[in-house]
């Protein structure tokens, strides 16, 4: 069975180790925080929330605090303020370890696509993306391995205007874990259950390298 | 005597010209100046260039003030809401002028602004579509973009409380683009929900000092919050 929307985030809290500084996007990306309990991790919110708890239970929230997805949140012990400017030079200076994104399409030379469907996208909303995909330590794409339509999202070169050049390192789809080497492209981490290599490869639009 | 505060909305924005590009604080409904908006409104100033984070949502603040024919440009990083119908429409009908800048490079192109840099490079949108038209160039080995400093005529923001120097606290993720649009325009409108006596502010909690603040406006947002901490 292809792993749901939540297995997949549950198999990328695996590998984020205790201690680092994380941001997520979007869709997929946010259910990973639900996934690493009993570690101490840092989810950093673009809009200057250092430090985000889980969902706030009823009748405890604050509608002064919310992140990037415009959700309300709460805080965790440790956690702090920064304005905009701050918030956006500790993603580009490299201070975040790691940034979870959806993607339309990724290539096997590590470029994203995931704010724009075509060049001439009638109001193409890229908010902060660019940003992350350029000043993060590493990013990670989570997402369905094909689009709807049976599409693969893993391509030799993405078709849709770029996000990132050569940023993403790893993949995790509904069929596989997937790292982006340099050189070498797409290599297989391992197999969601009950996923043959060979189904993987035909849903795939580049090479999959195998050990 | 030092006094920033002033006693009604339309003097807050009393001056304000046409053609100003306004910087508008705020990420979603948190930290937005809604009732400086309303002002903006009423006060009448046209050919305005607005730079935001979004593009307004359904037809009430920013979106009210689009679909009025007030704002020429919008410059922006996210013109999708959950309710993008005035710009859409605007947009499709070639009404508007559309600026798309990652959100990082919004908030450190408006604080070069504040600080005095004209113009610095960043690594984000290197080789993208948004690096048409910008000047390129390396530094060891690495492609940047030159992006230029975003000041603005008039910034209009919010703050939680103030007192009448314009030293500004912020509540929750409330600061978000309100202290770096406080330091890039030439005058500073902030909309507070709580003035407090001059002192009272923590200094170690004021964000953004007065310096940077022209006029404060005390506005009534229809009830107070009861924060985690009192309840």
């Amino acid at each position: 069975m292809p792993f749901t929307r939540d297995q997949m985030a549950a198999r990328l809290a695996t590998d984020v180790p205790e201690g680092w500084c994380v941001n997520l996007g979007i869709g997929i990306p946010t259910l990973v925080a639900n996934h690493v309990q009993g570690k101490e991790v840092i989810f950093q919110s673009e809009n200057g929330v250092i430090g985000m708890g889980p969902a706030p239970a009823k009748g405890h929230e604050d509608p002064w605090l919310i992140n990037a997805g415009k959700q309300l949140v709460t805080l965790a012990k440790g956690a702090s303020f920064v304005g905009h400017a701050d918030s956006f030079a500790m993603i580009r200076g490299g201070h975040i370890d790691l940034c979870v994104l959806g993607a339309f399409e990724v290539a096997e030379n590590g470029d994203l696509a995931n704010w724009a469907t075509s060049e001439n996208d009638t109001a193409p909303a890229v908010g902060g993306a660019m940003d992350l995909a350029a000043g993060a330590k590493r990013l990670w794409v989570v997402m369905e391995h094909t689009t709807k339509d049976g599409r693969p999202k893993l391509v030799e070169r993405c078709g849709y205007p770029l996000t990132g050049l050569a940023c993403v390192r790893r993949v995790y789809t509904n069929l596989a874990v997937i790292d982006v080497l340099p050189e070498k492209g797409f290599m297989l981490v391992d197999l969601a259950p009950g996923v043959t290599l060979d189904e993987l490869r035909a849903k795939s639009g580049a090479a999959i390298h195998a050990n | 005597m030092i006094n920033k505060i002033v006693q009604s909305v339309a003097e807050a924005l009393a001056g304000v010209k046409d053609g100003s590009t306004v910087l508008i604080g705020g990420f979603g409904s948190v930290g937005q100046p809604d009732v400086l908006i309303e002002g903006l409104i009423e006060q009448g100033a046209k050919d305005l260039v607005a730079v935001l984070n979004n593009a307004g949502v359904g037809r009430i603040g920013v979106a009210r003030l689009m679909e009025l024919g007030r704002v020429r440009k919008i410059i922006c990083s996210f013109p999708r809401s959950s309710d993008p119908v005035v710009f859409e429409t605007l947009y499709r009908e070639g009404r508007i002028e559309l600026e798309i800048t990652p959100q990082g490079t919004l908030a450190e192109r408006i604080r070069a602004a504040g600080a005095g840099i004209p113009a610095f490079y960043t690594a984000t949108a290197a080789g993208t579509l948004l690096e048409r038209g910008k000047e390129v160039r390396e530094f060891d080995g690495k492609r940047y973009v030159m992006e230029r400093a975003l000041p603005g005529d008039v910034a209009l923001i919010e703050a939680w409380e103030a007192d009448r120097w314009g030293n500004l606290v912020y509540r929750g993720s409330g600061a978000n683009f309100n202290p770096v649009m406080a330091m890039a325009a030439t005058l500073t409108v902030a909309q507070v929900q709580h003035i407090r006596e001059l002192g009272a502010l923590h200094p170690h909690m004021i964000m953004t000092p007065g310096v940077y603040v022209n006029r404060v406006v005390q506005v009534d947002r229809g009830g107070d919050w009861v924060t985690p901490e009192q309840a």
